[in-house]
This record gives structure tokens, sequence and C-alpha cells, in this order.
């Protein structure tokens, strides 16, 4: 979106990742999704008088993971703290959260916007914290009901520096965090579901200004499409503003992606007052360096590093080394690919990614499916791949294959086998097509041999079309030029 | 057998059991047929669990039919009623919680219930231990069992009547700022509140988390051993407790004096100890000289600084601890909601008494914004130099020894309209909770009016040990503690 | 530091206490003495002095990532006040 070059776009993003723990934060409750109301509680997490939390180490382990995942620093002594604020979908009255010592601080990620050069964003903190249960509103009459099942999923608030100019790069981010995340295993990162949750700091400032304008605060944000229309949406919204000589109020406003716009949040009667102070029933945590030191040392490969590897190992260029990593299962897949048309002997992970990128996930997005959702799995694909490298199919019959395997699924060879698409390199089989084509044609020998040798292409369609694609387009011409001498 | 078993002691008792003189089942009905006499005079049990005694009786006579008692089985106590009670109603003095049924159990009376000893009921106590009279529980005041007219010290003040009065061999109850040790002083029985962490807090409904402590309100110091033997302990579902083993209080328990340090903070004798207890307090040290002690003065110059300390920390924890009454989930809702905000600041106004209401808005007010610093974050210091102080004495005495409550027992309503004079009544017993250190009060005497008296013996962190053998080794050679109301 | 009616307001709204306009003066007085008293911690100098929030210095345990509860839905529910269809009920909340 074109955005008035006389202002500067300025973004921070705090994300809550819900983390894939088998059990609550602070009590053995399961932490699963979609459960049924109220079936996933107990006393601790239902906040019911006299119960404690005890920390889940889980939780401490997958917080130092991605800690170290965006090069933060793990703080050997953190402490917990109390937010105090009512809400009915809160059961203790409080939140159970990290305020002056998180665990995590002075993080960075590196983000790829579309067409622009790699760009470092700086990660503030990292706290560990717990979530609020839910208010139904929709259609029960006279009334909320409060749904406890979420209260005590662990957290993890991210929070990054004002680092972003422009939606891109908040999309980007939000991307390479949420990859990281999958890489790591500690949450799925599924906007719809929740478990992936953003609020953007937004603010506009003129070029050159020094100053950060007064900046709002968009929530209701489901999706990283939605992030960056809310954005875009915001920074006009500002810059009208300013433009017609008002000033940016703070706020918080609600994005309503349906309506394409956005809406002040009622004030809130009483300005924030969180009384935060050390949570009582929990101790500080310390973290033994050692500790540290034995997750850094298990950690998996990161998008960045596999990135690196694709492009060193395998001549893969920064763009596609970068589409191949944005996400653990897209990686997973290439490497899958990869790696049957390298055993086949046809080693060629360029053209394994092109395969991937450009057809795979063109129909995919066309089809809005996931990779993991793609019918052709990546098995089958490396073999597609391996049949073209092997010249028994043409790249125009391997698109045609393609489009077989993404309706149907099915393998590549059988599918060639059964429809007669392999290649005809017997050259005696092609002797004749040509003969019969060159005097179907004879206009048209005239003419070539008249020194039109453009006229060439048509005859090899020819031939091609007689055969159906299978001939080998390599042959049909030198065979072709032999004839019309 | 006995002409009346509720006078005696567990351990008088618990040999009574064992070898079959008399029943559980049989005590328990004494003490329930004593409780229906005398409860309504005195108030020391809000619920009375009838059924439930009679079963759990029932249970610990099979057990000790066939041999498997321990020290515990059979032995009816009360529970003060802000330890959760699976299926018996748990109302913390409030009418917040004055229908509230838990589905779960305290670790406390679990590991009690385990040991085989018998919950006859739930005690009454100031709402949410908020007190220190026993006068702002929703379910009435409680009154002293040496004098009707006056208060019982509070907030265990129900489970101290109960056991002064006969209505329980024992009491369990809490200590965040003397809820233990002042009621046990002012009715002249044991109670002995333990190093922070040394019992669990699970299941124990939360003022100031982290103060609060459970512990034994008993006849004696032998009594407290045993009851807190089967009580402490680590606990995996409280992060603040202890882990570390518990030792065997009984063994230790006759250790005796003689070659012990006991210091004397000379700014607990300095003003406002009334000249009775003053006295009695003098006598004591002279007993404890005689047992072979040596008295050392020594200095806790914050000493002042533990009241003003304590009404800025427990309140603030307080009032987030108490958030979670809002009137959704359990207890008390106020009519007719109109909106949410309503039912919050409706139900919390009608649910909670005066005094509760009046810690939460101190609480709130010192965790706000701009007066955190001023009051919360400086008590916070002031509670390190407090604890610094005892430290510094821990270097030179093994104990130290001090009145618990610098006058007896007052009138009922002589103080409910002076919140400050109120809070002073626990000058002595403040600083203990501040610093997390283990402290009992022992019967020592009593004032020219027959009002009990109470000595605090002060121990070094996770030294229960210690201050049970000095208090059993005074009660060894006095009477004080046998002493009973007429009633 | 002087506790003022709005101060007794602002705090009752934090903190959720529907305090009735003829109390206000009544928390005034009474706040305000008992902080009088508090006060007196400013006359102790504690520079350097590290806060206490915890009585006895120990370290965060921490338990096992593992499930152990079981669906303690009906218990719950039936000590709260209103229920429906498995919820509890409040009054409708607007955004």
């Amino acid at each position: 979106m074109p955005i008035d070059p006389h202002y500067e776009t300025v973004i921070g993003l705090e994300v809550h990742s819900q983390l894939r723990t088998k059990s609550k934060i602070f009590c053995g409750c399961p932490n699963i999704f979609g459960a049924e109301a109220n079936t996933q509680i107990c006393p601790v997490c239902a906040g019911f008088p006299g119960v404690l939390p005890v920390m889940n180490r889980e939780m401490v382990n997958m917080a130092i993971k991605t800690g170290l995942a965006i090069n933060g620093t793990i703080n050997n002594f953190s402490v917990f703290s109390r937010k105090n604020y009512f809400y009915p979908d809160s059961p203790t009255g409080y939140q159970i959260s990290q305020y002056d010592l998180p665990i995590v601080e002075h993080g960075e990620l590196f983000i790829n916007p579309e067409g622009q050069s790699k760009k470092r964003v700086g990660v503030t903190r990292i706290h560990m914290e717990v979530d609020a249960g839910k208010s139904l509103h929709e259609g029960i009459v006279g009334a909320s009901w409060v749904d406890l099942n979420r209260v005590g999923t662990p957290l993890l608030e991210i929070v990054s520096e004002p680092d972003m100019r422009s939606s891109e790069e908040a999309g980007a981010y939000l991307k390479k965090l949420r990859a990281i995340l999958r890489f790591l295993e500690v949450c799925d990162g599924n906007m719809e579901e929740g478990s992936f949750r953003c609020d953007a700091n937004v603010s506009v400032r003129h070029y050159g200004a020094e100053e950060f304008g007064t900046r709002t605060e968009l929530k209701n944000l489901n999706s990283i499409r939605n992030v960056m229309r809310a954005i875009d949406y915001e920074v006009e919204r500002q810059i009208d503003i300013i433009e017609n000589g008002d000033t940016v109020v703070q706020e918080t406003r609600l994005w309503d992606a349906n309506n394409n716009s956005s809406r002040s949040m009622r004030s809130k009667e009483d300005a924030h007052d969180y009384r935060y102070f050390p949570e009582p029933d929990l101790p500080p945590l310390t973290i033994e360096q050692s500790h540290i030191d034995d997750i850094r040392a298990r950690l998996p490969e990161l998008p960045d590093d596999m990135a690196k590897r694709f492009q060193d190992e395998m001549g893969l260029s920064e763009y596609d080394a970068g589409v191949l990593t944005a996400s653990k299962e897209m990686a997973s897949y290439f490497e899958i690919a990869n790696q049957v048309v390298t055993v086949a002997g046809k080693k060629n992970a360029k053209a394994t990614a092109n395969w991937v990128t450009v057809e795979l996930l063109g129909r995919l997005n066309k089809n809005g499916l996931e990779i993991e959702e793609s019918p052709v799995s990546a098995t089958n694909m490396g073999k597609l791949v391996a049949l073209i490298q092997s010249g028994d199919i043409s790249g125009k019959i391997a698109k045609q294959v393609f489009g077989f395997m993404f309706d149907d699924g099915g393998d590549p060879e059988q599918i060639v086998k059964e429809k007669g698409l392999k290649q005809v390199t017997d050259s005696s089989a092609i002797n004749s097509e040509v003969d019969q084509v060159l005097a179907a044609h004879p206009e048209q020998v005239e003419q070539y041999r008249g020194g039109k040798t453009q006229i060439l292409g048509f005859l090899v369609g020819k031939v091609m079309q007689a055969t159906r694609g299978k001939a080998n387009p390599a042959m049909v011409n030198s065979l072709l030029k032999d004839k019309l001498g | 057998m006995f002409s009346d078993p509720t006078v005696l002691s567990i351990s008088q008792l618990a040999e009574s059991l064992k070898k079959r003189q008399i029943s559980s089942e049989d005590l328990v009905n004494s003490f329930l047929e004593r409780i229906e006499r005398i409860n309504p005079e005195v108030n020391a049990y809000i619920t009375i669990d009838r059924a439930g005694a009679i079963k759990a009786a029932q249970d610990a006579d099979n057990r000790l039919d066939a041999k498997q008692g321990g020290p515990l089985t059979g032995v009816p106590i009360g529970v003060k009623d802000l330890f959760c009670t699976k299926e018996v109603r748990t109302t913390c003095g409030s009418r917040m919680l004055h229908n509230f049924i838990p589905p779960y159990e305290s670790t406390v009376t679990s590991r009690l219930k385990a040991a085989g000893a018998v919950m006859l009921g739930k005690t009454n106590m100031d709402e949410f231990a908020m007190g220190s009279s026993n006068e702002t529980s929703f379910f009435g005041v409680v009154k002293n069992p040496w004098d009707l007219t006056r208060i019982p010290g509070g907030s265990s003040g129900g489970s101290a009547a109960a056991v002064s009065a006969g209505l329980g061999v024992a009491a369990i109850g809490t200590d965040t700022g003397g809820s233990i040790r002042q009621p046990a002083a002012l009715t002249g029985i044991t109670g002995i509140k333990p190093t922070y962490g040394r019992v669990s807090r699970f299941g124990m409904v939360a003022f100031a988390s982290s103060l609060d402590q459970a512990g034994p309100m008993t006849k004696t110091a032998e009594d407290a051993a045993l009851l807190l033997q089967a009580m402490a302990g680590h606990d995996p579902k409280d992060a603040t407790s202890i882990d570390s083993p518990v030792p065997d209080y009984m063994a230790s328990l006759n250790d005796g004096l003689k070659g012990r340090k006991i210091g004397v903070p000379e700014e607990y004798f300095a003003t406002g100890l009334s000249t009775d207890v003053a006295s009695v307090i003098e006598e004591a040290k002279k007993q404890f000289q005689d047992l072979g002690a040596e008295l050392v003065p020594v200095s806790l110059p914050t000493t002042k600084q533990a009241i003003p300390t304590y009404y800025v920390l427990a309140p603030a924890e307080a009032s987030s601890n108490l958030a979670r009454y809002d009137g959704i989930r359990f207890g008390y809702r106020c009519e007719n909601p109109q909106d949410i905000k309503d039912l919050f600041t409706r139900s919390r106004a009608e649910g909670f008494g005066s005094e509760v209401k009046r810690r939460i808005m101190l609480g709130t007010y010192v965790l706000s914004s701009g007066y955190y610093d001023a009051y919360y974050l400086k008590a916070q210091k002031v509670r390190r130099m407090i604890a610094d102080d005892f430290k510094a004495a821990f270097t030179k005495v093994d104990l130290l020894l001090t009145p618990t409550t610098p006058d007896t027992a007052f009138k009922l309503g002589a103080k409910t309209d002076d919140p400050v004079q109120m809070y002073l009544s626990d000058i002595f017993t403040i600083n203990v909770n501040l610093a997390g250190l283990p402290a009992i009060s022992i019967p020592c005497g009593f004032s020219r009016d027959n009002l009990p008296i109470g000595l605090q013996l002060i121990g070094r962190p996770l030294d229960e040990s210690g201050i049970l053998s000095a208090a059993h080794a005074y009660q060894q050679a006095t009477e004080w503690h046998t002493r009973k109301p007429v009633l | 530091m002087s506790i003022t009616a709005d101060t007794v307001k602002h705090v009752a709204n934090l903190a959720r206490l529907d305090i009735p306009a003829d109390e206000v003066e009544g928390y005034v007085e009474q706040l305000s003495q008992i902080l009088g008293l508090m006060d007196q911690l400013n006359s102790l100098p504690t520079d350097g002095v590290e806060p206490m929030s915890h009585a006895v210095e120990m370290l965060m345990p921490a338990r096992e990532d593992v499930v152990v509860n079981s669906d303690a839905r009906d218990l719950l529910l039936a000590c709260a006040p209103d229920t429906e269809d498995g919820h509890f009920r409040v009054p409708k909340i607007i955004e």
C-alpha cells in the first residue's frame, strides 16, 4: 500500500505464544485446545481458595530454548510477579507474569521481507505468564458464560523493539518468529486458534524526526494478513489526523476484519494500575548456567542456519532458501523431496527447489492449502523431479503429471507408466513419425529448404503432437534437421 | 474409666486409646456432648461435623483394635475454619464463604487425618484471619473461656478457646502475625508457629502468603510436638514448602535447658508492658535460669518497625489474595447484579466484613501507582533489616525469650473502633513472621485478675526441636499449663 | 501522604469494593490513621538494603510436565452461585 512518503511508520509487536507443554503452567490439567467448556480445570487453575501454583519445568525449558534461538540473554535469576486486575475470565483476580526481571532479554531476529534485504529486529524481552480463560457472549440471552479451560495455558510474551518500518516488515517478523517457534516445537503458531497472538504498537513520524509519534495499540489481529491490513489502516488514519492538524490519541484500538477498519476500545474507566508485586507463592527462579548450556547444545537447526546450509551446500538462492525454511513443514518437505532426487542418482537441489517453490506452492496458494495439506507427498514430488532429471519425461509432460498428482494423488512413476507418457527416445520410432510429418507437409518442407528455417519449430510441434508429447524434443530436432538436410 | 476424658492431653489419651481403656468413639461423643453444652457460650466452633467425626472415630477404633494406631489415632481435634476440608463447609469466618464446601482437602488436614486424628469440626476465627481478637467473624465473636466478657485473641481464637475450654484435645491454627501465639497466650494454652515453609500451605485459605504458617494449639509442648510431627514436611503442591527432612521432635523433647543460651531482647521490655505481664515474665526468666539456661541480654533494634512493616506487607498480599472472591465461581454473590462490575463490587462489599475491607483498601493503596516505593518497597527493605537483626542475635544465643503479648486479654469491644490500638497488640509476635522464624507461646502465669499470661520462645530457622524441648523443660517444672478455666 | 475522599474512591474502584458515599469519610479517617503509623518507616535509612519478598530464601522448585488432573468440572461448578450448560454464568459482559 502506498504510504505518504513524508512519513515514517514505526511498529513494535507484542506476541503471545501458547507453549505446547502437556500440562498447564501451574497445575496438572491437560494443556489442550478445543475441549468441552470447563472440562480441563481444577481448583488451582480455577482460582479456588487456598490452592497454590507449582511451576511446570518444561515451560521454563521452552522459554530458555526460545531465548537462545533469538540470541537473547537468559537471566540466571528471574522473578514472577502478580499483575492485579479484575476480569471474569481471570479467576484469581491477578495474572502471574514476569515484570522487572524476565527470563530473557536483549534478543534479536532477522527478517527477509519480500524484495528487500535482510534486516535485524531487536527483541526487548521474553517473559513467562499464564493465559486467561474465555468469556462467551454470542447467542446467550441476558448473560455471558465463562469457560476456564484456557486458564493456565503457558504463555511466552515476546516483545519486539520498535524496529519495524512497514506492515511488510511486521508480517515478515511474525513469519520468522512463528517459524522459529515451530522449529523449536514449542508453539504450533496457529493464529486463528489463538496459540500465536499479536498486538501491534503503531506510530508515525515525519522522516528524520528523532522522537517517536504517539502510538496506538492494535488488538484482535487474528492472522498475519490482518496484522498487516490493520497496520496499513492505522498508519493512514494517523497520517490523516496529523495532516488535519489534530493529534493522535494514545489508545487501544480493536481491529474489525469484516469491515476492514478499527475502533477505539471504550476507554477503560480506570487507568491501568496493575499493582505489580513479587508473587509470594513462587520463590525466585534460578537457572544454572550448565542447564542453559545443555539446552543450547540440544537446540535443533533453526531457519536461518538451515537457509544458510541450503545456500552453501546446495547452491540455492537466498530467496529460495528463505522460502523453503519459512516453516518446519516446508523445510522438511523440501528435504525429503531432495533426498528422493539424490537417492535416484539425479541430485539437483535447484531443480527440486524450483518445483517446490514455483509449481507446488503456486498450486497450494491457489487452493488455499498449507504445505502440510499438500495432496502431493514430498516423496512423490522427489520422484517427479527425478523423472525429469533422468530424461524419462519432459518438463512439459512433468507439468501434466504434476496436475494428475495434485488432483488425484498418486505416484508419478505409475502415472507415467499408466498413461504411457514416458518420453520416446527410441530413434527408429521417432524416425517414422518424422517421416510421416515430412510427407504430410510438403509445403513447409519446401519453405524450409528455401531458407525459411524458422519453420522448423512448426514441424517439431507436429511431431510432438503426433507422439502426444512423448518424443524427446532434442532428438526430434536433430532428426528433422538431418532429413531436411 | 475417666470422670472427664476431655481434660487430658494427647499423650495421656493416646496411652488409654492404645490400651483400649477408652474407645475413640466414646471419646468423640464426650467431646461432642461437651461442645453442645459449652460452645453456645464460647462460640469456638462454626461447624460441628458430628457424622464425620463419629465415622472417623470408628475407623480409628478399628485401627487401634488391630494395633495399627499411631500417637494421634482416634484423637479428637478442632481445625481452624480456613483449612479446606473436603465436603465440610469452610467459611474462613466470612459471609463470603458462608456456603463454600470445598471439593478438595488441605495438606495439613489430610496429613492429620492420615495420622488418625479425628476432626470434630471447624473452629471460629477472625474473618480471613484478619484480627487480633476474634471479633471480626461473620459467625459471631469468640469468648475467652477464662472470662466470657473478654476476647480470646485472634485470629485463631476459636481454636484457642476450644482447647482452653476442653472442646477438643487440641486444635490447628494459623499464624500470620501472631494468630496462633497471641490467642494461645490469652487463653492459657501452648501454640507453636513453625518456620515459614515447614508446614504446607496448600489448601489453607491465604491471608498473606509470605507470612502465613499453620501450627498446632495444644495443652502441652509435648502435644505440640506430636501434632507438628504429623503436619510438617515437604509438600510438592506448595512451592514455598521447605524440602528438608523433619527431625523426630519427640526424640529431642527431653534435651533440657542445661547450657543453653537464651537471649532476652531489651526492646521487648522497654515500654508498654503491663506490670502483671512484666512480673510474671520476670519469674519465668528465673525459672529458666534455675533449669540451667544462661540468660543473655540482646538487642533487636528494629523491633518497633515490625508493626508498620507488617501492616504494609500483609494487607498488600491480602488485597491480591482476596481478589478471587468475585462472586463468580464460589461463595457469596449479591442479588440481581446489573452488570459485571456491579457483580464484583457489591458481592465483595456485601461478602466481606469491615476489617477485611479496610485491609484490602490499605493493601491496594500501598501497591498502587505512586505509592509502591514509599510503602511497599520500603517495608520490604525494613523486613530484611528485621530478619537481619534476628540473624545477628542468633549468632550469640540459641533461643530468644519474650512476653507473647504486652497485656492480658482485653474486654470484648474495647478496641473494635480503634484499628491502630488493635494492631499494636501484635507487637511481640509480628516480627517473628516477618523473619520466618519458629516460635512457641506457653502459659507462664496469671494476672492478678486470674487471666493467663504467655511467654514466647523464638528459635533459629527450622529449630522447632529447640523451642519445643525448652518449652517442655519449663512445663515439666511448672504447672501453669495444667490450669483450666471454670465453665 | 494524605488520604482524601478521592483517594478512597479511586482505591475502592481498583479493589472492586462498593463503598457507599456515607462510609467514605470513615475510610479517609481510618486509613489516614493507619498510614500515619506507617510513615514512621521513613525515618529508617534503608539505602542499599535488598528488599525481602519471601520469608525463607529458597529456589523455585518445579514439577514434571505430567497431566495428573481428571475432569473436575461438575465438582467445581457445584460451588458456583450461577451456572448454565457447563459454564459459570455472569451478567452480560459488554466489550
